[in-house]
């Protein structure tokens, strides 16, 4: 049983798409495991200005996508970092148990996208404590 | 709103319910009681039994009432392996979960269990179900036709074998009952399990039929009812129903599978229209309602979900509807790799669909398609990654 908020943002997701001049693109998850989030950001002085995604996954794959997205948006790089899985399945008033891994999805998605915006200024995103998903669900018990 | 989940319940029928109402409220005696206030319900079951039986060629004396399709499968495995200290039985990779976890079960209480592979198609290969039979193979059991795929087994040559070995057979005929012929004596079935809810009688009643000479222990002990084999007080209006339900299905079989194999057939062509879309299971040897497809790029679920606010209701094998990481297993055996298993769709038409309902179904999922590859990101330049 989804809430009212999940069906929502799965029904009329929010900020779906690509970025064409994205400074900062993630991908996690992998199509074994069915879901995969991608997440594009425009980064601007340190403001994520836009933010989009694209997903392969379920109905709360997607709606923990779009809510994800509206949490970052016109919000600063280290604030996005501060976001959790569990935020982003408060904001939508919950998630069954075996959906929670989605959230947590999420907020790895956001991560891998800011990481990738520190790779490409040079610098190391384990510096600034990201952990990066690298795709195998097999020795990851993240999602659990 | 368009139902087409019919292989998941059905909607009780109005006759049904007609046929139901007086064993509430009026006829309400125990069928085990002496007096003659208990004769109506106590003769109401008994015509009920041989409604059932007569679908299937069968005695009425041979038609034992359950609680579900699930406990008639549970009663045919576990009271025929009971009989034996341990031993063989032959299943195979595609059945319901009431018998897949009934084998792993009785493989944990010192049973073997050969799970036979299926083709592509999801059959069972004959050959393959001799080819397995040992020296303390007490029991066969294939389901006459799956409910995610649709696929009807060759149970008139699997009976055969089994008969001309001297092993039971089982089938699981939840999905077929009532929907395709069925006969008990020229497929050589020796136990079958049906359901009520497949055929518009309620959730919550079926029934095994049990060849008569088949020896097999009690799975409910209690009292002396269903000749002692299945204890418990009858649900007198439940089994009404579904005598009622059984006559009608058989009364209309003929018909309902000349309709819906044609609403299917529509169906199919229009879908597998949609490129990277393909059918499951068997192309000509299916249940007659049922559709089963995978569009790849897309989750089953996000599919279903979507279909539901186009105002369809249908069912995914994929691995989020059944909050495990693998998609259905019936789907991994026909040999679809994972990311492919998980964008699966199980439409399954009954007779309360209207013809032209198949044609605003394949449009919505033309729609619902289109709009989740828009949003995947496996999804690029009209194919998916892994073409």
């Amino acid at each position: 049983m989804y809430s009212e908020k999940v069906l929502d943002h799965f029904s009329n997701p929010r900020n779906v798409g690509e970025i064409a001049d994205a400074n900062a693109v993630g991908q996690v998850g992998n199509s074994k495991c069915g879901d995969i989030m991608k997440i594009y950001m425009k980064i601007e002085n340190d403001i994520i200005t836009d933010v989009t995604f694209k997903t392969f996954g379920c109905g709360a794959a997607v709606a923990t996508s779009s809510m994800a997205t509206e949490m970052v948006k016109g919000k600063s790089v280290s604030e996005a970092l501060k976001l959790t899985n569990r935020a982003v399945a408060e904001a939508l008033d919950g998630l069954p148990p075996e959906k929670l891994h989605c959230s947590v999805l999420a907020e790895e998605a956001i991560q891998s996208a800011i990481a990738d915006y520190y790779t490409r200024q040079g610098l190391d995103p384990k510096d600034f404590g990201i952990k990066v998903c690298d795709g195998n669900c097999e020795h990851c018990s993240a999602h659990k | 709103m368009i139902y087409a989940d019919n292989s998941a319940t059905t909607k009780v029928k109005p006759e049904v319910i007609d046929a139901m109402l007086p064993f509430f409220g009026e006829h309400y005696g125990n069928p085990s009681s002496l007096y003659a206030f208990a004769y109506d319900a106590k003769r109401a079951v008994e015509e009920a039994r041989e409604k059932v039986a007569e679908v299937i060629g069968a005695k009425s004396r041979e038609i034992f009432f359950t609680s579900c399709g699930s406990e008639s499968d549970n009663w045919a495995l576990r009271g025929v392996a009971s009989k034996f200290d341990g031993g063989h039985i032959i299943t195979s990779a595609i059945e319901h979960p009431a018998i897949m976890q009934t084998c792993k079960y009785l493989e944990k209480k010192g049973y073997r269990v050969t799970y036979l592979p299926v083709s592509e198609l999801g059959e069972v290969n004959p050959d393959d179900v001799r080819a397995a039979i040992c020296d303390d193979t007490i029991l066969i059991s294939v389901m006459t036709a799956n409910n995610e795929i649709g696929t009807i087994q060759p149970i008139a040559e699997i009976g055969k074998i089994a008969r001309e070995k001297k092993i039971l057979f089982h089938t699981d005929a939840v999905q077929a009952y009532g929907h395709i012929p069925i006969n008990v004596d020229e497929m050589n079935i020796d136990l079958l399990s049906l359901s009520g809810h497949k055929i518009g009688a309620p959730k919550g009643i079926g029934a095994l039929y049990i060849r008569t000479g088949i020896k097999l222990n009690n799975l409910i002990c209690g009292g002396g009812q269903e000749r002692g084999r299945r204890a418990g007080t009858e649900n007198v209006p439940y089994i009404v129903g579904l005598g009622c339900a059984a006559s009608l299905a058989a009364r209309d079989m003929e018909e309902n599978i000349k309709k819906l194999s044609a609403m299917r057939e529509r169906l199919i062509e229009r879908v597998t229209k949609i490129p990277y879309c393909r059918l499951t299971g068997h192309p000509t040897n299916r249940l007659p309602g049922l559709v089963s497809i995978v569009i790849e790029g897309i989750e089953g679920e996000a599919l279903l979900l979507n279909m539901f606010n186009e105002g369809i209701c249908a069912s995914s094998g994929s691995a989020c509807s059944s909050g495990s990481l693998d998609p259905s297993h019936v789907l991994l055996a026909i040999g679809l790799p994972h990311h492919i298993a998980h964008g699966s769709l199980r439409i399954s038409l009954g007779e309360e669909n209207e013809v032209g309902d198949e044609i605003k179904i394949a449009e919505a999922i033309e729609k619902v398609s289109a709009r989740l590859r828009a949003m995947s990101p496996v999804w690029e330049n009209g194919k998916p990654m892994w073409a």
